[in-house]
């Protein structure tokens, strides 16, 4: 009788135990990430209220860092730009990836060899990309000397040392580092097309070009999602690539939100002004990911 | 799967055809270019930079450029090379890398086979945390690592890296595991198999493919970080930051070939695990988290 007793009250412990180990193990993951991610966003916000130079303060100061940050044309510069990369750069990747995912899927010979040479580029990080591409463009020594020896004597592509063109400098070295990441994808999701659909559409008198149109794009919906969503969320944070390609100029002509953070905060010793662009920048985001984020999670339960 | 590749649908025309071959040859060029130039002109004297074609190979082949930029190149105001800072990096990844892989690993586990109230919630409040813009953080960041004493050293990028890394690694092992059946966790419960017996004797024995998803994800964006190294790094900066600093130094002739063999150093690793395994990455990433 005892001994059923304790051995009850053992296996009671156990049970208990292995109810609660689940949650232990995840416990320091929950808490690190409230502090890490939504403690910080929450202090960083707070920052964004006060008058906080050089070093944090906690004077209340309202919205005055705001008011501030929208008056620096140096922000509308960085915003403007942010259009400007952002939309080139989703249409870009998306129309290049979508195109090479289709060609790809056309039994090509040597596909095992292309797609590698497509994708290697997201290996590389955007400093290595930057310093690549700020070599190539450059007039003195890069792309419009190699023309030029080649006898082209008047080619000329000045982009980089140019105000007013820098900024697609930017796309294009952005461009050739993700696009083949976006071929990946539309590739997958091509294949994961039932061929019978694509066979019955035929046998209908469907064109190439209508069977595209009309079934596969639309098949291919999912992909261009999160390709959206993937390539929204990289233009936004794009910091490495400015910095390595143009260091945010010619003057401050190829500025993003995320640069224009980083030297308010920790080189202008701006940091209420430079929390008030990052506050900006996370809503930005937020806008975009958390409608996509909780569309994902209700559909996949 | 290669089945339905091989069968498509579509059929095309001769002309339709040349048409998709020469595209996809001039794609392959615009992505080879940029590092085939890097290639050439790392091993060729500067001379025949400043003064030639940068599409010609050398006529001089040197790999004193690679020498430099590994040992003797001035990287800030140290003529250090790369070196100490390609260890730094090696120091932040492997850990950083392993920590988080085990911890997403867990947590994925836990999210899919022990679930329990509110485990959606948070789970969606660490998926949001892979997409918020670092620039929110580093502020908070950088004065918590110096309250820590961890400002400019190896193990507060550690830190950093594997607390933004787990909602991703997270991510990846939630649904991968959720597509075991959970029948099999519930059978081995029954026989009385405890939390981590389960996972070390029936779920890791599957995950190798989503283990190699996790690593490739981490190191490829651990290693390729910069704004944290830069922010954080101190006198610990990783090889990005020191690349960096390399290239854009205003001190003295630009010695580009040493630049290239730099940046080349940077991207090797990240180069090789690519090579190595990309396959599997990209395999193993259509099927967990990117539905395509």
């Amino acid at each position: 009788m005892t001994t059923t007793a304790g051995r009850h009250a053992e296996t009671d412990f156990r049970t208990r135990l292995q109810d609660w180990l689940p949650k232990i193990v995840l416990a320091p993951s929950v808490a690190s990430v409230m502090i890490f991610v939504y403690g910080f966003i929450l202090y960083t916000l707070y920052l964004s209220f006060t008058n906080s130079k050089m070093l944090p303060s906690y004077d209340w100061v309202g919205l005055e860092n705001y008011i501030k940050l929208w008056n620096l044309p140096v922000w509308y510069t960085a915003l403007a730009n942010l259009a400007i990369f952002a939309s080139l750069y989703i249409v870009i990747c998306t129309v290049i990836g979508l195109l090479l995912a289709v060609f790809l899927d056309q039994k090509i010979r040597g596909e095992g060899l292309l797609r590698p040479i497509y994708l290697y580029p997201m290996a590389l990080s955007f400093i290595v990309t930057g310093t690549a591409w700020k070599w190539f463009l450059d007039p003195g020594i890069g792309l419009e000397k190699t023309m030029r020896l080649w006898g082209w004597e008047s080619f000329s592509f000045t982009w980089i040392k140019d105000n007013d063109m820098a900024i697609y400098t930017i796309v294009i070295a952005a461009v050739w580092q993700t696009s083949g990441f976006v071929m990946a994808m539309f590739l997958a999701g091509l294949r994961g097309i039932d061929n019978d659909i694509l066979k019955a559409a035929q046998i209908d008198g469907a064109s190439n070009w209508q069977l595209y149109r009309r079934i596969v794009i639309p098949l291919l919906r999912p992909a261009f999602l999160s390709a959206f969503v993937i390539l929204s969320h990289l233009a936004i944070k794009s910091y490495d690539l400015v910095i390595a390609l143009t260091g945010g100029g010619p003057g401050t002509s190829t500025q993003l939100p995320a640069t224009f953070m980083y030297s308010y905060t920790f080189t202008r010793k701006s940091m209420g002004i430079g929390a008030a662009s990052a506050v900006i920048m996370l809503m930005t985001i937020a806008a975009i990911m958390i409608p996509y984020l909780y569309a994902e999670l209700k559909e996949k339960k | 799967m290669s089945a339905v590749t091989q069968d498509t649908a579509v059929r095309t025309g001769r002309i339709t055809r040349t048409f998709i071959y020469v595209v996809l040859l001039v794609f392959a060029l615009f992505y080879l270019l940029p590092f085939f130039v890097m290639v050439v002109n790392s091993v060729k004297p500067l001379s025949e930079i400043t003064g030639g074609n940068m599409m010609a190979l050398p006529q001089v082949w040197t790999l004193e450029p690679w020498r430099q930029a590994w040992s003797t190149a001035q990287v800030g105001v140290e003529p250090t090379g790369l070196r100490p800072y390609f260890m730094n990096s090696v120091m932040m990844v492997v850990p950083a890398v392993a920590i988080s892989t085990v911890v997403g690993a867990l947590n994925g586990y836990v999210l899919t086979k022990w679930r329990f109230r509110g485990d959606s919630i948070l789970f969606g409040l660490m998926l949001f945390s892979c997409f918020i813009p670092f620039q929110i953080v580093l502020i908070p960041m950088a004065r918590l690592l110096g309250l820590m004493g961890l400002a400019g050293s190896v193990p507060g990028l550690i830190l950093v890296h594997v607390v933004y890394g787990i909602g991703f690694t997270t991510l990846y092992f939630r649904n991968y595991y959720a597509a075991f059946p959970t029948e099999l966790v519930r059978a081995a419960m029954i026989d009385g198999a405890g939390f981590f017996q389960i996972f070390w004797r029936i779920m890791l024995p599957v995950s190798g493919p989503i283990i190699v998803v996790s690593v490739i994800w981490q190191f490829t964006n651990i290693w390729n970080d910069f704004l944290f190294g830069v922010s954080f790094g101190g006198t610990s900066q990783p090889m990005t930051a020191a690349l960096n600093n390399l290239v854009n130094s205003s001190t003295g002739v630009k010695e580009y070939n040493v630049h290239f063999a730099g940046a080349i150093l940077a991207a090797l690793p990240t180069l090789i695990v690519y090579i190595v395994a990309g396959r599997y990455f990209v395999r193993g990433l259509m099927a967990g988290s990117v539905k395509g």
